[in-house]
Parts: structure tokens; sequence; C-alpha cells
């Protein structure tokens, strides 16, 4: 194995298996892209780019379940499947585990790299050295059911019908995917976790975490998150669920047995997400008002401003990989969260059952869509039952975008409670 | 004021095992202590980026927010004793943080430079602005934007109905008790609400 820098990533050189050829150069001499074959026949070198303190290539696994899930909504999800990964090592005590969750369109691929390439959506953070250190924590990513990145999902054979979920895909609650995460901890052996951390949904259900499974959970670590929906970002959710929905090709959720996907929907509701987690600011810095051409063309329909252009291209590249039930799923799960609905709207007394966590509540300024004030219920409801809860308000101009990046106040403060964690020794 | 001697002559007003709020509680390290050396427990409150990461670090409890905002997070007498050490001549809002203090808290403990001390009266005398070891700005550049004595402070803690139930000042690492406002340059008050 050899690596060469190339910006903060490296391009990592490595074989599955023999045969290798003598001859490096004949990889190196490759375009550097993404997952790159040695063009020499027969043999087996590969070159992925992967990044310092990586915890470097990393294969996905799968776990099944026969029993089924029960789910909020009083339907059961039948013999499902998890995808999940694992990074660092579980102690001797089983006490150092840290499981990750994701939020809307990302999946069990935290960190490290893929064998096509694709480096974990929060590699920033964990890895050896990292802030959540691979060195000393266990870490498990997990992919939630009815996501579209191999765990059981609306794109699978429902057993009981023998035909394809779709628009049948029952519909999961964060509670449910806590409950479905907690099943496969279980399974890994995982007692008690040291700590469970997400942003934005991937935060709702680290909170979830400790109000469903009190005892299985030590520490809670939420970033950029929420103690539910308002009115306004519920509407965010719904205009692109119609997006999806009234796409010709959506078919009702049926669309896998006519050969389409509602990409037109896709790329849209992927429009308007993506406008919600930038600041004003941001958005103001990277593109103003410039232009695409050198002059403006006075058409209505073509693309004038460099926003929009980015805009297209991102909604192109997620219609071509994300499922269209999934989106309307997962932004459902995201508006159904809410832990003091059962108390009565009192989130104080809903969190009553969390006393013995520590908590680690983060909010970025500029996050208009899971801001610093619905951090701050948070807090106010911990501090009511005089819960540990440390609080940082980054001063970021990102906006929710923020909490994937690697701001160095945010993740000093991610650190120094994630050594604190560690300090406690796991007991 | 930053001294550790001063810091745990102020610790000794906590009462053991209390409950604590750490109004612009710096880098944790008077939580740090109580809950080491009498059981207590509680937040700290903290603007400063810095400030809330070093608290983190040393395992306090912290909670990143501006004063100036006031103390809604916080329900009435929720906490034993909350303390406001040196902060507060940087508030805009001195009387309403008072209050608050005495709202949210059974005991109110707050400490800040005594502008009366002697060498400063001095240095008004001849007609300057005083630069000292507790006062270390000039004029133009101070971050104390409320500058008051020990004795102004007796007065405003009536204003507020505030019951004073114990005060000294602190000069070179002792406590001060005959003369604090001519002799010491930190001002310390213990007081509960009415």
């Amino acid at each position: 194995m050899t690596q060469s820098l190339t910006g903060r990533g490296s391009w990592l050189y490595f074989a599955d298996s023999a045969p290798i050829c003598s001859d490096l150069r004949a990889l190196q001499q490759m375009p550097l892209k993404g997952d790159t074959a040695c063009p020499v026949p027969a043999c087996r070198r590969r070159r992925v780019l992967s990044f310092m303190g990586s915890v470097g290539l990393v294969t996905p696994q799968q776990m099944s379940f026969s029993e089924p899930l029960p789910l909020k909504s009083g339907a059961v999800l039948a013999d499902y499947a998890l995808s999940y990964e694992t990074y660092g090592t579980l102690n001797a005590e089983r006490s150092n585990a840290v499981l990750v969750c994701h939020a809307l369109n990302a999946s069990h691929h935290v960190a490290g790299v893929h064998a096509d390439g694709s480096v974990g959506w929060w590699d920033n953070l964990v890895g050896p050295g990292k802030p959540l250190d691979t060195g000393r924590f266990f870490v498990v990513g997990v992919n939630n059911p009815g996501s579209c990145f191999g765990s059981t999902g609306p794109m699978h054979v429902n057993p009981a019908t023998g035909r394809i979920y779709g628009a049948d895909f029952p519909v999961c609650t964060v509670e449910d995917w806590v409950d479905a995460q907690a099943r496969l901890m279980q399974r890994l052996g995982i007692e008690q976790l040291a700590a469970v951390v997400g942003g934005s949904l991937g935060g709702m259900q680290a909170l979830a975490w400790t109000l469903r499974h009190p005892a299985r959970v030590r520490h809670c670590v939420a970033v950029a998150t929420a103690p539910n929906l308002s009115a306004q970002n519920i509407a965010f959710n719904e205009v692109a669920r119609r997006a999806i929905v009234t796409d010709p090709d959506f078919h009702g959720g049926h669309f896998y047995a006519h050969g389409v996907v509602p990409r037109r929907g896709l790329r849209v509701a992927r429009m308007i997400g993506h406008i919600t987690y930038l600041s004003d600011d941001a958005m103001d810095a990277k593109f103003g008002r410039a232009l695409r051409a050198a002059e403006l063309g006075y058409s209505t329909q073509e693309i004038e401003f460099q926003i929009e252009s980015y805009l297209r291209h991102q909604g192109d590249k997620f219609s071509e990989y994300f499922d269209a039930n999934t989106y309307l799923l997962i932004t459902r799960a995201l508006d159904y969260f809410d832990p003091a609905l059962e108390c009565g709207g009192d989130l104080a007394r809903a969190f009553a059952v969390a006393r013995q966590h520590g908590f680690l509540i983060v909010s970025f300024s500029t996050d208009w869509r899971f801001s610093p004030a619905r951090s701050r219920e948070l807090v106010k409801a911990l501090v009511d039952n005089r819960i540990a809860v440390s609080y940082a308000e980054i001063d970021a101009p990102h906006g929710h975008d923020a909490f994937l990046l690697d701001d160095p106040r945010y993740h000093g403060v991610m650190r120094a409670y994630f050594d604190r964690i560690a300090g406690e020794g796991m007991r | 004021m930053s001294e550790r001697k001063d810091l745990e002559l102020i610790a000794e007003l906590v009462p053991a095992g209390s409950r604590v709020l750490d109004l612009g509680c710096g880098n944790g390290e008077l939580l740090a202590h109580l809950r080491r050396h009498r059981g207590c427990s509680g937040y700290g409150i903290e603007i400063a980026d810095a400030n809330v990461l070093s608290s983190v670090q040393r395992g306090v409890d912290v909670i990143q927010l501006n004063l100036e905002d006031g103390l809604a997070l916080f329900d009435d007498d929720s906490f034993d004793v909350v303390m406001q050490l040196d902060t507060l001549q940087h508030l805009r809002n001195t009387e309403r943080m008072l209050k608050e203090t005495a709202r949210v808290g059974r005991i109110g403990i707050v400490s800040f430079p005594n502008f009366a001390h002697w060498p400063n009266r001095l240095r008004v005398l001849g007609g300057r602005m005083p630069v000292t070891r507790v006062l270390p700005y000039q004029w133009y550049d101070t971050p104390n934007i409320r500058v008051g004595t020990y004795a102004d402070f007796e007065v405003l803690a009536r204003k507020c109905g505030l019951q004073v139930t114990d005060s000294f000042g602190l000069q070179g690492g002792r406590v001060v008790r005959r003369w604090p406002n001519l002799v010491a340059s930190v001002a310390v008050f213990r007081f509960e609400g009415r």
C-alpha cells in the first residue's frame, strides 16, 4: 500500500486479492477520479480517494431480522434487513459503542471510503484521531428501514404479497427507526451505548433514544435539530412531497412496475430542500447574482443565474440515486416527530425519563430550518429536569448544512465532549 | 479577580451540595472547584466560544447564552445559588440581571471591581481614570461598561428589594471586612430575594 497526497485527500492504492502487477505506474498514470482499476490485465490493484485520519476502506454489512418490528402506526415490518457499517473495535466490556444516526439523504456510510470511492458523509468527524475517535470508540452507522441505501425499503419485495412495496411500504417514525437500531445493537452484543449522535433528523433519533431506551444509552449528542418541526418546516416538506406525487411518472408510488422514475418530482424536491439547508448569506457569497452567460438571454425558461444552474445540477444528481417513496417516508418521519405530544405538549415532562443521561446540544446561528431557538427549547426541557447538558451555539455562516462541515469551534466542542465520555472510563 | 485565592474565598459562601448557576462562568474553574470540593452541581452560562470549549473540556456543563437576553431558560427558584462573578460590570441591563438572579436562585452571590478602592480614588483625584490590576483597561477600551462601588451596590440591592446576608471586600487574596469600600479592590455580596 502506498499513498500520495493530493490536497486534503490522498489516493490509496490497494488490492483485495492477488494477483497484482509489478508496475504501479500503470495505475498512477490513470486519470484521478473516484475508484480506478489498474489497466494491466488480471491485476486486482485499485486506487481510491482517501483522507488523512480516515478509517480507510470499509465494506457495508447486512443483518436480517425475522421477528416482525411493530411500528407506531400499528403496522408491522416483517422480514427486514438493515445495512450498517462499523469502525474501530468494541472493547471487552462492550462499553465504548457510539451509534451515528443519519438524516434525510444519508446512510450507514458514515466514515471511511467504499471501494467505489465514495467517502462517508461524516468522515470529517469520525475516524482515527478525529473528534469521534475510532481509536477509542466503536462507531456504528445504520441505514434506517424505508431508506434506499441497502436496508429494507419501498423498492424491495413485500414478503406478504410477493410484489414490490412501493407506496405500500409502512410509514416509519423516528421512534420506529430507533427501535430497529436498538435491535441491531442487541445483535451486535451492545447492551448500552456510550453515546448516540446525530444531526438534523439524526439528532431527533439521538433524542428519541434517551426517551425510548433510556437504560441502553448514556450520552446523547444532538446537533442542528429540534423538538418537532414548525408549520413552516412541515410546509417545505409538503411542497417537496407534492412535487414527487404529482409527477406523472410516480404512478401512485408504484413506478417500479412501469420501469420509470419520477425524476422531475425528485429534482424539484431536492431543489427546495437544498435552498432551506443554506443560509441567505452563504448562498449570496457563493452565487450572488452571477450569470451563467456573459449577458442576459431574456428567456423565461433557460438558465440565467448561476444559482439556477447549481440547483438544477443538485436536483439532477439527487434524482439519479434517491428513491421517491423514501423521500416521502423520511419527510413524514420528520413531520411526525414530536415527543412532547404524548405529554400534553410538555417537553420537560417528556424528558423526565432521561434524567441519568448526559446531553450535548449544538446549533448554528444561521440555521433557519433548525434554528438555535429550537435547540434552546430542548436545553430548557433538560434544565427543567436538572439533566446534565452542555449547549453550544456556533456562529457559523453556512445555515443548516453547517452540521456536516468541520468548523473548528463546532468540532472542538464535539471532541471535548467525546473526550469526556471516554474519560468516564466507559463503565 | 481570576486569582485562585479569591475564587476559593467566594466558593466558601456556597453551601455544600448546592445546585449552582454560574452566570459568566468563564473557563468553568469555579464550577469545577465547587463540584470537587463542595459536592455542588449545576450549569455555567457563557457567551464566548473559547470559554464554552474550556468548560466542556473541564467536564463542566455549560450553556452558551447571551446574558443580555435574560434568564428565560430558567424557572423561578430553580437553583440554590446563582453566581455573578466579575460579570455584572459587563452587562447593560445590570438591574434586570440582578432581579433575575434573585428570581432564579434562592441565594445570589455577586462580585465586581470596587471603583472606590483607594488607589482608584487617588487616580481620579489626580484627574485620570484608574488603571490597576483589577481594572486594567484604559477608559476608552474597557469592557466594564458599569463602574460602581461597594457602597453603590448596597444602594442598588435595597432598590431591587434584595436582602444582603453577607458582604465583604477582597484584597490581596484576603477577606476585608473593615472599610471594604476604601481598602478592597473587589466587592463581594451574598443576598436573598425578600
